[in-house]
């Protein structure tokens, strides 16, 4: 499926349909009905959304450790899938990614998959333990060429760890993606903090505990002059906060999950695990604000956190549940729904929040470079108009833990290229 | 009615139901023989995955009077402590061909998830789930109210102590709110819920303005692994605050009664005068508790017979 592809009647960005020549990884043209076909395959894109190839700051793919649950392989396929073309692998896998070996073995198998480019993300201590910083500057050397930091599912809650770890990575453009999360405040915590906790009898997971972590780390990251990342905003609270410290010139970047831009808490009043998500699903009110703040760009990008469990870690009570949910291959439609069908957000600011942006702050050469003539031929095509229900045992994660099941969303990937090498084509593996 | 998960399941007309038919079957303990051929044929499991003798004989016990055979199912050591998963305990009952299963768990939501997951046919009965909601209890206390006071409309009812822990207050208050019940609910600030202004209850935080007005109090018990995370200072200050004692007793209007879903911490929540006091009704609410849950028992397993 290597060689030259011609996309043919496709709308970059929602635009005028035209026609894309993809020639060796790069895209070689775009421009109106080319008669010169010989050479190159063609995809009748009559009609397709092009976007840039998706990247996204934050999945669990699991490997090593929890194949059971996820491999690079198969985390990466349903990434393909969903319209990605590079993804960030979080840390939290056994053993942690706080090492040069662990990162080059994640890395390693990204590329022998060819699914995407999955670029491991490093712990920020060792062992996740929160008390001593891993090898940063070992992973950042290594083959992986680490850039992204992160302690994610843990928060790195000492303030000088914090500290030491936003100023450190400077010396080689790194950037701490924080898990916001105040450890003592949430102890045991299950849900939303809010009536329906109280209701449900549910240890309640307080707004509070991320904003105040989002606060510290703000004046911190000004303060010594590094870059933040916000890993999965959740409360309106938050977007306050981040606005706030973007007018004042902080150089702090932040994500949300598709899932907190379309569910919100009162889905716990099912018991259903599939909902446990940390953090928790919020309000209506929230979900507001987090879509209004990826609108203005208070919010840079969508990040899917993947989190793939295996059925037995799900079918238990609440309490005994694993935190998480599939993203993935759901993420594009979701974020239609949530921002495209509401007006918020076009399709360039699609792109933007979804491969520009990110690939930006996690510094992936050759990704989130748009659709202009020269740039690397990531390229994803959709069919905005086609709707799809999701059927847990039709994705390519080995796990189904999706919190659509039977929902109809708006929006299929048809197509997928990485550096103008076919991955998905026909919705399907190519 | 399929289960009986929460308090909130209940309309008024149900609620009534159950009261109605406990009293009927009260009288069943008066006499000799104190069984009816009821529920003959019938498997009731006590399914308890945290200790509770008190709730489980009192299920057994109103099993038993109805004719049912009852399994007891000692179930420590759940999924949540890396043993046998909820799933499989549910199916193991299933296989032995359980007709009800009463449930007592300590993950809010268990029963719950005991209903509506497909594991089990039978019919789930919520006895306690962590801090949700123990709807026997709050009927037995409904009951109990309604023998005392004669009528529960109109009638005014504080429940006092540890709210944010409590399933029995949550229970109660849903069931008297739609018995027509005034519930003020007192507590320290820090053992009220986040968004109890949403509950269908009043609040204080000072007990001696509300006792005067209340035609009953209940005390919480206070668990005390409560003392040492913040909750309040110490069990002596707790007292003073928010303990029943013998001055607080004399505050109430004569008609007045005290109630305790039991277990007690005398001396804590509650002084002994108040416990022991002709006021108490805390021996009585045990008595009462097998009357409701053989009407419980008998609405749930006995109209499925005639659906």
């Amino acid at each position: 499926m290597t060689g030259t592809w011609l996309l043919r009647g496709v709308r970059p960005l929602g635009g005028d349909p035209t026609d894309v020549l993809l020639r060796d990884g790069r895209i070689a043209e775009t421009g109106s009905r080319r008669n010169d076909t010989s050479g190159a395959q063609v995809l009748d894109g009559d009609g397709l959304v092009a976007l840039p190839g998706l990247v996204d700051l934050h999945t669990h793919l699991r490997e090593p450790g929890r194949e059971d649950a996820e491999t690079v392989a198969s985390g990466s396929l349903a990434a393909a899938l969903g319209g990605y073309t590079a993804v960030h692998a979080m840390a939290n896998t056994d053993p942690v990614a706080d090492t040069a070996g662990v990162v080059e073995q994640v890395w390693r198998l990204g590329r022998e998959a060819g699914h995407v480019d999955v670029r491991p993300v490093g712990a920020v201590t060792a062992g996740l333990g929160g008390q001593r910083l891993a090898e940063l500057g070992a992973m950042a050397e290594s083959a992986a060429a680490v850039r992204v930091f992160s302690d994610d599912g843990r928060c790195v809650s000492d303030a000088v760890v914090m500290r030491r770890a936003l100023e450190y990575v400077k010396a080689f453009d790194g950037v701490i993606a924080q898990h916001a999360q105040e450890p003592r405040l949430t102890e045991d915590a299950q849900m939303n903090e809010g009536v329906l906790s109280g209701v449900l009898g549910l240890r309640g997971w307080p707004a509070v505990a991320e904003e105040a972590i989002i606060a510290r780390d703000v004046l911190l990251a000004a303060h010594v002059g590094s870059r933040l990342h916000v890993c999965h905003v959740s409360t309106a609270g938050s977007v306050d906060i981040l606005r706030w410290a973007k007018a004042k010139g902080c150089d702090v970047t932040a994500e949300v999950t598709p899932h907190h831009l379309l569910l919100t808490d009162e889905l716990a009043a099912t018991y259903d695990p599939v909902y446990k998500v940390n953090p928790p699903l919020r309000t209506a009110e929230d979900v507001e604000a987090l879509r209004a703040a990826l609108a203005d760009g208070t919010i840079d990008a969508v990040a899917t956190d993947h989190a793939p469990h295996p059925v037995e870690d799900k079918e238990t009570e609440w309490a005994a549940a694993a935190f998480g949910m599939l993203g993935l291959e759901t993420a594009l439609p979701v974020v239609i729904a949530a921002m495209v069908e509401t007006g918020l957000l076009d399709w360039s600011g699609v792109a933007d929040r979804m491969s520009t942006r990110p690939a930006r702050i996690g510094r992936v050469a050759g990704q989130g470079r748009g659709l202009e003539p020269g740039a690397p031929a990531n390229v994803t095509l959709v069919d905005a108009a086609a709707r799809i229900t999701v059927d847990p045992t039709g994705l390519a994660s080995l796990s189904s833990n999706t919190p659509y099941v039977g929902r109809a969303l708006p929006g299929r990937v048809v197509a997928t290229f990485l550096r103008g090498r076919a991955t998905v084509l026909d919705g399907k593996q190519a | 009615m399929k289960h009986l998960l929460s308090a909130a399941d209940l309309s008024r007309d149900d609620a009534l139901a159950v009261l109605d038919t406990a009293e009927e079957l009260a009288q069943l303990a008066e006499r000799p023989i104190k069984k009816l051929p009821t529920l003959r044929g019938r498997t009731v499991v006590n399914l308890f995955f945290e200790d509770s003798t008190r709730t489980r004989i009192s299920f057994e016990a109103a099993a038993k009077r109805l004719s049912a055979d009852v399994i007891n199912f000692s179930a420590k050591g759940s999924s949540l402590s890396k043993g046998e998963s909820l799933k499989d305990t549910a199916l193991t009952l299933e296989a032995m061909g359980a007709d009800a299963v009463v449930v007592r768990h300590p993950a809010s939501g268990a029963p719950h998830r005991l209903a509506v997951s497909g594991w089990i046919r039978g019919s789930v009965v919520n006895a306690g789930d962590g801090t949700h909601e123990h709807p026997t209890q709050a009927l037995l206390d409904a009951y109990t109210l309604r023998r005392r006071l004669g009528s529960l409309e109109g009638r005014r009812v504080a429940v006092v102590g540890d709210v944010l822990h409590s399933r029995v207050a949550r229970s109660n208050v849903l069931l008297l709110h739609t018995l027509g019940v005034e519930v003020t609910l007192v507590a320290p600030p820090t053992l009220l819920p986040v968004g109890i202004e949403a509950w269908p209850c009043a609040t204080s935080l000072d007990l001696d303005a509300v006792l005067p007005k209340s035609d009953a109090v209940m005390m919480l018990r206070v668990q005390r692994e409560r003392m040492n995370a913040s909750y309040f200072p110490s069990a002596r200050e707790y007292t003073r605050r928010y303990g029943l004692d013998g001055w607080r007793l004399a505050a109430l209007p004569d008609h007045a009664v005290v109630m305790h879903p039991g277990p007690m911490n005398r001396g804590l929540e509650i002084s002994a005068v108040a416990a022991d006091s002709a006021r108490s009704t805390i021996v009585e609410q045990v008595s009462n508790g097998v009357s409701v849950r053989m009407a419980v028992l008998y609405l749930l397993l006995a109209g499925e017979e005639a659906a």
